[in-house]
Order: C-alpha cells, then structure tokens, then sequence
C-alpha cells in the first residue's frame, strides 16, 4: 500500500515537474552569483509567471553546459576571452559586480587598520613574509603594533571565480607571482591552507590566529570579518565599499565588442577598489530557439531595472547604468536568428 | 480436471515460476558485474587524456598545478592513505573494546542503550562529522591536545617530526582523528555481531579451565571470529579511504608534501569533491578523473590483501600456536 502510494506521487511529480518545465528558462553556472538569481527568478516567477531554473554547478560546468546547448545560459565569474566566444559562437554580458577582499585574524588589529600594497600581499601568498612585523608590512603600517607571529595563509580549497579574482590581481602587481603562480580559478599555492568555499575560507580566518585569507566581499559585511585595506592603482588606500566597487567597475573600459572582456583588478581610479569583478552570463549568437532566448534576455533586462535592491540586500553592487544601455546594444548586434533578425526587440528605456 | 492433472499442471507452474526467478535473480547479479564494469571503463575513458600526457609520472608527481596543467597524484594519494591508517590505528582498538565490553562485561540491561547509540552513531551523515569537527573539535584540538602532544612528542627521536608546525586545528591528523571517529560505529557493531555468535559453549569449556576474560576473547572468541572481524576492519578501511565532506572540511585541503601530521594536506575523494566544479579544460578534467580511478584501485588492492589474509590466517588454523 506504502509502496503504491509512492510510486503514484513519483508519477505525479514527473509530470507536474515536465509540464513545468517545458515553459522554464534554463540556466547553469558560476555558484558566486546564486543567490541573487534565484531572488531576482523568485520575483520574477511572481509577477510573470515565467520559471527560471539556475543550477550553480561551477562556472567550468557552466560553460561547458552552454558549449553544448543544452541549457538557455551559462554563467561564468571568469569572462571568456574574444576568441574562445568566436570559437563556440557565444555572446557574453555581465550582470552583477562583486568585490575581493583580504581578510584577516591579527589581535589588536582593528578592522580596516591594516593597510597592504599588492606586492606585499603577493609576498604573503608566496610565503616570502613570514610573520606580522616583517619591515614590508611595518613600514606600511607605522601607527599599528604587529606581533612577532607566523602568518598562516589561508586559501579557496575548491575552483573559484573568488580565487579567479585574487590571483588575476596578484599577477598584475607582482611579477614574481605571475611567473611562479599565475592566475586561475585554482592554482598551485606556494603555501597555506585551502577552506571549502567563502564559509570555510571565513571560517579557518576567525578560527586560526594570525591567519590572512581572502573572501567575497558580502562575507566580510555579514561575519564582521577583520580586513585590511588595500593600495590601488593609483597609489591611494582604499577600504572595500559598494562606491568603491563601482569605481572600479566604472573606470573599465567595457566594450561590447569584445565581449565584454574586461576583468576588473587594479583599474585606476582614486576610489577604485583593487580586486573588484563582475559575473558573466553566456548565450549563444545564434539560439536554436528564439523565444526561449529572448525569455532570458527580458528576464535579464527585468533584472536589470527591477533587481538593484535586491542585489544590494544581498550585498552585490548593481552594474552602472551606463554599462546596462551597453549589454542591451550588445544583445542587438549579437544575438540573431537563423534568418539574421535580431531576436532581441524591447526598447531601451 | 482430475486430480492428477491439476497436480501436473501445479508443477508445472512452479517450474515455470522457479525458471523466471531464477532469471531475475541472475540478472540483477549481473547487472551489479556490468554496473561495476561500466564504471571502471568509464573512469579509463576519461582519464585517458592525462595517462597519456603523465604517464606513470602521475603517481609520483607531488605537482598539482592547474595553471600549467601539471598533474600528480602523489600528495592526495598520501594522504588518503595516512589518514585512513591513522583511522584505522585509533579506530581499530577502540571498537575492539567497545565490542569486547558489550558482548562479554558489559549488565545485560545496558547493551542495548549502548548498542543502540553506536548504530545511530553510524546512521549520523558525515557532513555532520565534518562540521563538528570544523566548528567544535578543531578548536578544541588547537588549544589543548596539539600543544600538549607537541610537548610530549618534541624530542622522541623518530616521531617528534610528526607534530611540527602551528597550531592549526585543522590538518592530516585532525583528518585521521575525525574519520576515526565515523569508522569506529561501523567496526564496533560489526566486531560485536560476530562475537555474540560464538557458541556459549566454546567459551564456557574455557571459562570452566580457568582462563581470564582476556583470554577467552584473545583465544576463543577472536579465532573464532577472525573473519568477520577482518571484514568489520575493512568496511572503516573502506569507508576511511572515500570518505569526502568531512576530510574536506578539516584536512587543510593543499596540495602540499609535509612531514608533520599537524600540517594540511589532501586525500583523493576530497580534492574531486572540491575541485571538479570548476576544473576547465580537458587535462584538468581528466586528472581528476584519473585520481577517482586510483582510489577504486586502492579500495580494490586493499580488498584483495584482506581476502588474502584471511586465507593465510585459514592456512594456519588447527594448528597449535
């Protein structure tokens, strides 16, 4: 009786979840931005009633989903190059903007005191500093008093576009770091030890004393985590805000003909932060089915208009409106159906 | 119908039906045989890319870097293995005395609070292990038992390499201890199952001659059980060797070679659980697929020296010691 009551509501539920489906867009990806897919699908599930179904399998996963068409759009923290979207005919934008940022478990240390340059941070993660009051960090920091201790580096365990983020900057300031490391969503560390996700990164920081990781800056905000400050490009220290994030994402030189190729670490600019980025979402220029790929692009576009504040009640910073009118044109010129129509019709407000 | 012929045709039926089960029972055996197959042919197609690339180098390699795609398996196979022996080594004694407490000393009326509470221990999902161990022991570990055991261990010559380093919390030994932990339910309740099947009589024939408890364990009831009890020992070997979210959570995760077991490091299921996500490009992929495939190749290695064991042991039987 048990057993055919079960198998009666598994029946039910594969047809009720492949009637749904059927009307669903269908999307796969970066885990970073999740979050605030989901909010902005809920939301716009509720006033639409059109279904979005993210999968947050990892931007590797993300993009291989969408290689092979067999969902509506991928996502990647991690732009791809002109190139490889000319070789598998895709198209990219971004569509949220999120920050990196040292963190840091130093007693007497308060949050924010602590100011580093991108070649001492790239010597910490090299292991070259050793302990807190190396001459490096201390000349930088004369009004801090910094313990005889062992620093003990803390890194991202799994792929990430967090980690994508930190050592595509680390590179950019430190040649030493490029040749020996180099940047990518993992990489061989010269030493430390790897947290599972921004939790246990988070979680080994506040655990281990004397410990510096890096995390994604919401998880800062929500943990009260110890940071430091950061020198940008610019020569100027600055702390990770939401202004800075957009500073530095508004000094890019976004070009939609590129694809949107543009990684946000070390730009100029007096405020900008330095390890700043945005999160991509792939689509292909040519979609076998229009309608499903226009669903997507109004999805986005209602995002766009719609979901700032639920961004930033999740701690992503919206891009600036500019940026926005640039993805749209983008979607024009890219995206069309086999007979070359542009797929994508609404216009821009 | 006479009465013959019903009981003919009833046969007949039973033949049928035993011919039918008979068949269904072979085909789900085999399906397991080609389920297995399947996998280990899927697992080579995969990883063929990086065996061609690394050859056997990729075994003992210690370089894991997936910006060059330099790939070696050395350190996550090091480190499967160490800390499933320091598992087992913790694991191994402690379920011996469970099991020995339960079924031999213990008050009738507790063995089956305590047998109930190490089977639900087996029952907890090890993502719960791992946490605890992550938010509640590694803490713990950090402040009390790492210092002490540093102190301790400092100059014995030959070991005190072993606990070198920060205190950390997180780590291989961590790692062992936590996995023993999660072995010691599943050796524990299988060692007892199998010493409660002794026949009384064996054991009263020895009480009756005097032996001490320890005795009638050690030379009767192990004996007698040495089966099961390897294969009780097994089953944690093998639960150690893949077990993944909660090494992830206190290894240390870095593909890094250190001789203090105080230090991070990484076991094979946890480098796959954390790293494929985001693994992209061929080379990476397959890496990883490979790794999967030397942990079935050690789970099947340690298989087959258990099963060899038991038949060196079985050589010997009768045979006075």
């Amino acid at each position: 009786m048990k057993l055919r009551f079960s198998i009666i509501f598994l029946v039910i539920n594969l047809l009720v979840s492949s009637i749904a489906f059927a009307a669903d867009i269908t999307g796969a990806g970066a885990t970073f931005p999740y979050p605030i897919y989901a909010k902005w699908a809920d939301a716009y599930n509720k006033q639409t009633g059109v279904k979005l179904n993210y999968q947050s399998i990892g931007s590797g996963g993300g993009i291989k989903q969408i290689k092979a068409r067999t969902v509506d759009f991928g996502a990647s923290d991690k732009p791809l190059t002109p190139e490889e979207l000319q070789q598998s005919d895709l198209t990219q934008f971004p569509t949220v903007l999120g920050g990196v940022v040292p963190v840091l478990n130093l007693e007497g240390v308060k949050p924010g005191q602590l100011k580093l340059t991108g070649d001492v941070l790239a010597n910490i993660f090299l292991g070259k500093i050793k302990k807190w009051n190396d001459p490096q960090i201390a000349s930088l920091n004369a009004d801090v008093i910094l313990p005889e201790k062992n620093i003990t580096v803390v890194h991202r365990a799994d792929g990430s576009g967090t980690t994508f983020l930190f050592t595509d900057y680390l590179s950019k300031v430190s040649q030493e770091w490029k040749d020996k490391v180099g940047a990518d969503a993992s990489v061989s560390w010269p030493i430390g030890t790897g947290g599972k996700g921004n939790e246990g990164v988070a979680n080994f920081v506040r655990q281990i004393k004397n410990s510096i990781g890096y995390v994604e800056a919401a998880y800062v905000k929500q943990n009260k985590m110890n940071f430091a400050q950061l020198q940008n490009a610019d020569g100027l220290y600055v702390s990770p805000t939401e202004d800075s994030f957009r500073a530095a994402a508004a000094n890019a030189q976004w070009d939609e003909t590129t694809g949107f190729y543009e990684i946000l670490t070390n730009k100029p600019g007096q405020a900008s932060w330095p390890i700043t980025g945005a999160t991509f979402v792939l689509m292909p220029r040519s979609p076998a089915n229009p309608e499903q790929a226009l669903n997507v692009l109004k999805f986005f576009k209602w995002a766009y208009i719609n979901g700032n504040e639920m961004a930033l009640a999740l701690d992503y910073i919206p891009l600036p409106h500019g940026i926005v009118q640039l993805v749209e044109d983008s979607w024009r010129t890219n995206i069309k159906n086999k007979d070359d129509q542009v797929i994508y019709s609404i216009a821009t407000k | 119908m006479s009465q013959e012929d019903h009981l003919a045709d009833r046969t007949s039926k039973q033949w049928r039906y035993d011919v039918l089960f008979r068949q269904v029972t072979r085909f789900f055996a085999f399906f397991v045989f080609s389920l297995l197959a399947a996998l280990i042919i899927s697992l080579l197609i995969g990883s063929m890319p990086a065996i061609k690339t690394f050859g056997v180098d990729f075994i003992f390699s210690a370089e894991w870097n997936p910006v060059t795609e330099k790939f070696g398996a050395w350190v996550p196979i090091v480190g499967t293995l160490v800390t499933s022996l320091i598992a087992l080594a913790i694991g191994v004694p402690v379920s011996f005395g469970i099991a020995l407490f339960l079924t031999e000393l213990s008050p009738p009326w507790l063995r089956r609070p305590l047998g109930t509470a190490i089977e639900l221990l087996a029952g907890i999902p090890s993502i719960i292990y791992g946490m605890w161990g992550l938010f509640v022991f590694a803490p713990f570990f950090a402040e009390y038992i790492q210092p002490w055991l540093q102190n301790s261990f400092e100059d014995v010559p030959g070991i005190g390499f072993l606990f070198e380093g920060p205190f950390m919390g997180i780590g291989m030994l961590t790692a062992g201890i936590i996995l023993a932990i999660m072995v010691i339910p599943y050796i524990a309740s299988v060692m007892r199952d199998v010493f409660d099947i002794v026949p009384p009589m064996l054991k009263e024939s020895a009480y009756a001659l005097g032996a001490t408890t320890w005795e009638v364990v050690w030379h009767v009831v192990l004996p007698y059980t040495k089966a099961g009890v390897i294969g009780g020992v097994m089953l944690g070997l093998g639960r150690a060797l893949g077990e993944t979210m909660a090494v992830t959570f206190v290894i240390g995760n870095a593909h890094q070679l250190h001789s203090s077991l105080f230090m991070p490091g990484n076991s094979i299921a946890s480098a796959l659980a954390n790293e494929f996500t985001e693994a992209d490009g061929e080379l990476y992929t397959s890496a990883l697929i490979e790794l999967g495939l030397i942990l079935f190749f050690i789970t099947f290695v340690v298989l087959v020296c258990s099963k060899l064991l038991l038949a060196q042991l079985q050589k010997h039987e009768g045979k006075i010691t």
